[in-house]
């Protein structure tokens, strides 16, 4: 395995597009183009993360689609489904076939546009990660799920809902800040514990802004192996570390305050980067849910299990905490457009690691994380990036 | 091998009033809903059998924002069975604005319901119902 670094990046605004899912990428794609000082036809594969494109636009196999508007309709483009984790699995992939020495420039990204199906279409959709036999039925939502995961942790731990509630709700305060500070962020405004507390109620015990939103966005990499790296740019970040795991049903999975796909996969991205949590100075991971991100921050093995929440709490997760968590404004103020997602996180650390980040810069970054879960915790994958 | 417990077979017996899963004749262990081997040891040698349709509750939510197709709201759940499995389901017999995080441990027996199909299901479904003890 040879080393593979990132040589350029491009993201949409985040929010609602008026554009399509292939014009959203094919913007992010050029951006990622141009900053990689190459031209379209340098690119050897194309690899999309897109979650439902089907059901969005009647719009099946995009990927050569894609590729075909920006001038290279002949090479392999592929499609990578892994849920709201499609981005950094297709991601993943471009890193091993670069690595393995079979290409040497590859695109990598997502895209995708789940506001136009409106709230009762997506939330129909987005279930349609769960088992659709043996779970779907029961009317089971994702948001659920999360609530779920939610009330197993207040009882496992001893923390009062009330208390978890409160705590949770500091999750989503500092992502909305953080992303105040992201021009591509779909919220850009601070809120408040008592706003998040007096929500409307979606899935007890989650309220409207424990919640990320449905959103539109595209954003894609360029991934080179090393020589063509330096070549192209004085700033390659490179992929130190990457791992992947899954897990079956949500019922098969049983105390899923303990996320076994996401524990499989960093042990991977850890062992292959030859470093720990201890040496992270910046992540930006899953907080599709409030509850999802203090999950997340345990799994990663940031905190001790059970630990995550009074970490929030303490403030140990903000932009000058001891574990930076989601500069960008997360999934939670930057929006969550599934099939982008991943790339959107990974753009996100390859700015900072380049130090790009302007009131949001997590100074001195040296070694970034980016960290994606798809389905009901069935798809966890991330990657280790350094400068 | 055939396929031993396809859906269509636990769905049938579900709806004749039987909650049927796997157990393992290597390591005796219950796989449920089923599955193509054991979920414990992997071993394609299971036998179809009746559960005492009997559970703890271990987490639920209330389910606001439903998906197209469903009117909330309506309580989802976690139980963990006797024979040991998790499986997931609607508590029934609650109204969902009176379920609290007391639910968590109290004793269900479990039934099913019909679920209507839309073009996206392949067909009706079935729910576990999970119905409070006591």
């Amino acid at each position: 395995m040879r080393e593979v670094a990132v040589v350029g990046v491009g993201m949409t605004q985040f929010g609602m597009s008026e554009k399509t899912q292939i014009e959203m990428f094919s913007e992010a794609a050029m951006d990622a183009i141009t900053e990689s000082n190459i031209e379209p036809r340098d690119i050897q594969a194309l690899f999309l993360g897109n979650g439902l494109g089907d059901f969005e636009e009647g719009q099946m196999n995009m990927a050569p689609m894609c590729a075909a508007d920006i001038g290279i309709p002949n090479v392999p483009a592929t499609r990578f489904e892994g849920a709201c984790a499609s981005a950094t699995v297709a991601m993943r992939n471009a890193y091993l076939w670069v690595a393995s020495g079979f290409y040497d420039i590859v695109l990598a990204g997502g895209t995708e546009k789940a506001m136009a199906m409106g709230t009762p279409m997506a939330t129909r959709t987005f279930a349609m990660g769960s088992d659709s036999r043996y779970e779907g039925f029961a009317g089971i939502t994702f948001p659920g799920a999360f609530g779920m995961a939610a009330h197993l942790y207040s009882k496992k731990y001893g923390i009062p809902l009330q208390k978890l509630k409160e705590q949770m709700a500091m999750v989503a305060v500092k992502n909305h800040k953080n992303g105040v500070l992201n021009p591509k962020a779909q919220f850009r405004k601070e809120i408040t514990v008592e706003k998040v507390l007096s929500g409307i109620v979606i899935a007890d015990p989650l309220q409207l802004l424990d919640c990320c939103p449905f959103s539109d966005g595209a954003s894609a990499l360029v991934f080179a192996s090393v020589d063509k790296a330096k070549e192209l740019t004085k700033k390659p970040i490179y992929i130190a570390g990457v791992g992947q795991g899954s897990a079956g049903p949500l019922y098969t999975q049983k105390d899923f305050t303990r996320i076994k796909a996401r524990e499989t996969a960093v042990k991977q991205s850890y062992m292959q980067a030859g470093v720990g949590p201890k040496d992270i100075d910046v992540c930006e991971l899953h907080d599709c849910f409030t509850i999802a991100e203090i999950l997340a921050t345990e799994g990663l093995g940031f905190f001790e299990f059970g630990k995550g929440s009074q970490a929030v709490e303490e403030g140990k997760t903000s932009l000058n905490g001891e574990i930076p968590i989601n500069p960008s404004g997360g999934l939670k103020a930057k929006g969550h457009p599934i099939g982008a997602t991943g790339a959107a996180q990974a753009y996100e650390i390859v700015k900072q690691l380049r130090e790009e980040c302007g009131e949001r810069q997590v100074k001195g970054a040296k070694i970034g994380m980016i960290d994606t879960l798809g389905g009901d915790l069935a798809t966890v994958c991330n990657m280790i990036f350094r400068r | 091998m055939e396929y031993k417990l396809t859906y269509n077979k636990y769905k049938e017996a579900l709806m004749s009033d039987k909650f049927c899963g796997l157990k393992c004749n290597k390591c005796g262990g219950y796989t449920v809903p089923p599955k193509k081997v054991c979920m414990e040891c992997a071993s394609e040698d299971m036998d179809i059998v009746e559960l005492s349709a009997r559970g703890e509750i271990k987490t639920y939510t209330v389910i606001r924002v439903p998906p197209e197709g469903f009117d909330a709201p309506y309580i989802v759940s976690m139980v963990e069975l006797d024979e040991g499995p998790w499986v997931m389901g609607n508590i029934v017999d609650l109204d969902p604005d009176k379920a609290t995080m007391d639910l968590i441990g109290k004793r269900v027996s479990i039934g099913h319901k019909v679920v209507k199909g839309d073009k996206f299901s392949a067909g009706d479904g079935v729910a576990l119902a999970f119905k409070l003890e006591g």
